[in-house]
């Protein structure tokens, strides 16, 4: 009884400095701003406000929050449906069909997923640059629709690789062509897979900065984060109210994905990590 | 039987066709995203080129630049130091942590996504200007230190040896992705096994080394090859809550090429740290997969 105490405080103890600074960041955008440096150890505020959120939103310039949310939904919707659609459809290709080359390409595709995207960051900013797409969302919308990160087409072929052979066999057999057991046999057996890595995609593309910042140059068209990194800007008017307030709502999505869709994130974290 | 044979080459053939057409996308994309501007930038890491005028060619010029550019060495330095020192020490508190929740209780769940949420937002921007208050002088950790009576008007920023601890404790504190890895991983370990060790007298610790370490072993590998890459190309947190300062303690590889290329307008010379980066991630990862065989425990279970 004694020992599972312990246990229990230990666990709790430790989990609360884990989210403590997630804690804090969210309590301290509920309070008066002036306030909240000289009250910093204190986690609960001694009057709540919402003012900050009101401040904060009004955002930069002419420009609201609300545009800065828009085009950060926007591109991480229209991204991920790209990745998702491209990726299930290399991922069958490379998981059930044999040809020349294949072997190539899928060392090819496990080489882009040791290959991050700061490595290519120059590379890819001076071909775009070319391309006459630097200051429009292409580069952050287009590659993502020739599955660029083998990531997810990792994820899928793996769940595919578990569906029995069989069923595309006799489908074969029934007549039907694999582009038909695609769309009618495989997607739809996929869908798990295919909405975890939509979960993983969306939000990896919210909290993007890297690109934005690289080929986003209007303050009209700044998605979420960059916009925030205007607040810890020098010279900027270090409302940290309004600061706190803004990061606690973009960190929202992300975290109601984490409540209400935990299950799809852990198996993809599973499937993935284990068959390395 | 001809005709049997020709049927089957027929076959043969559309399967390898759709086979190619499936994998479309990624041949596309591969060659136009990833080939295409990579030789480009190959090209451009041997000219004078600052994006505005064109490029003239300049042989090995950036390259001999690099050798003799002490922020480049300096850079490698901070580079390695933190990925060294984050990697590990993330997977160790990834593990101990995972040994802790594998005992299921009620609350495991609860516990479980506690200690998973900052892997989830950790990488994002809100978090690093978060990092950045809370270290600062009159930020929530000297305020907390102060009211345990301890020295609270530490510049944790500012000093050369603390700056660069503030980014290794925010990669550890993600340490939830690689917990649930080892909690999936823990799950697959027979219990047979720890019942006929318990029957043969081994304790828990001699379990520990002998059943669940080594089984874990590929899992960790696996684990430490992605990490270190990702570690050793760590940008945002950098690019916000120190920008390399002070005196680029904290200036780390990435954003060291950024400034080149894009604030100082030396785009040929960003294109070749690139490729230089490219050769350091490579020569680590092989490094890692060296060590393999010493390690990783690759028989069945």
């Amino acid at each position: 009884m004694a020992g599972r105490i312990i246990y229990h405080v230990i666990v709790c103890g430790i989990g609360l400095i884990m989210i403590y600074p997630l804690l804090w960041m969210v309590m301290s955008s509920l309070k008066d701003t002036k306030t909240i440096f000289t009250t910093a150890n204190q986690l609960i505020p001694e009057q709540i406000t919402f003012q900050n959120y009101i401040n904060g939103w009004r955002g930069f310039g002419k420009v609201t929050f609300g545009t800065f949310f828009m085009n950060s939904l926007f591109i991480s919707i229209i991204a991920t449906i790209g990745t998702v659609i491209s990726s299930a459809l290399v991922a069958y290709g490379m998981a059930r069909f044999k040809f020349k080359g294949r072997k190539f390409l899928f060392v090819s595709m496990l080489a882009t997923m040791m290959l991050p995207a700061q490595v290519l960051m120059i590379p890819q900013y001076l071909w775009y640059q070319k391309l006459g797409w630097v200051g429009s969302y292409l580069p952050l919308i287009v590659p993502y629709y020739f599955a660029v990160q083998g990531f997810f087409v990792y994820l899928i072929m793996n769940f595919i690789n578990g569906l029995p052979v069989e069923l595309d066999e006799a489908a074969k057999i029934d007549g039907c062509s694999y582009y038909r057991i695609f769309t009618k046999i495989i997607m739809p057996l996929i869908a798990p897979a295919m909405i975890t890595g939509g979960i993983f995609s969306f939000m990896w593309r919210w909290d993007d900065f890297l690109s934005a910042l690289l080929y986003v140059n209007e303050s009209m068209r700044y998605p979420v984060s960059l916009a925030l990194k205007l607040f810890s800007d020098p010279g900027s008017s270090s409302d940290y109210g309004a600061m706190f307030a803004m990061a606690s709502l973009s960190v929202l999505p992300a975290v109601l994905i984490f409540i209400f869709l935990q299950k799809y994130l852990v198996e993809g974290i599973s499937t993935s990590g284990l068959k390395g | 039987m001809r005709n049997n044979k020709f049927n089957l080459i027929h076959f043969l053939n559309r399967e390898s066709i759709a086979g190619l057409v499936f994998s479309l996308p990624f041949i596309i994309g591969f060659f136009m995203f990833l080939l295409v501007p990579m030789g480009i930038s190959l090209y451009y890491s041997f000219c004078d080129y600052n994006i505005l005028s064109p490029p003239v060619f300049a042989g090995l010029k950036n390259y001999i630049k690099m050798f003799q550019d002490e922020t480049f060495y300096k850079t490698i330095g901070v580079t390695l130091y933190f990925a060294l020192v984050s990697v590990p020490l993330r997977l160790v508190f990834a593990l101990i942590v995972a040994l802790i929740l594998f005992k299921t209780t009620k609350a495991t769940g609860l516990y479980r996504a506690a200690y998973y949420l900052p892997s989830i937002i950790g990488g994002s921007v809100a978090v690093s200007i978060l990092w950045k208050r809370m270290f600062a002088i009159d930020g929530v950790i000297n305020k907390l230190l102060g009211a345990m009576g301890l020295p609270s008007e530490f510049s944790w920023l500012g000093d050369t040896r603390t700056a660069i601890w503030t980014l290794i404790i925010l990669a550890v504190w993600q340490f939830g992705s690689s917990m649930l890895i080892f909690l999936s991983s823990l799950k697959q370990i027979p219990s047979t096994l720890y019942e006929a060790s318990t029957v043969d007298g081994a304790g828990k610790v001699k379990q520990f080394f002998h059943i669940t370490l080594p089984l874990l072993t590929p899992t960790i590998f696996f684990n430490l090859v992605m990490q270190m890459i990702n570690g050793f190309l760590a940008f945002t947190q950098c690019y916000i809550i120190t920008q390399g300062k002070p005196m680029n303690s904290t200036l780390f590889y990435t954003v060291y090429m950024y400034q080149q290329s894009f604030e100082y307008s030396n785009t040929g010379y960003g294109a070749a740290l690139a490729w230089v980066m490219l050769g350091i991630v490579g020569l680590m990862t092989l490094l890692i997969f060296g060590t393999k065989k010493f390690w990783v425990y690759e028989g069945g279970v």
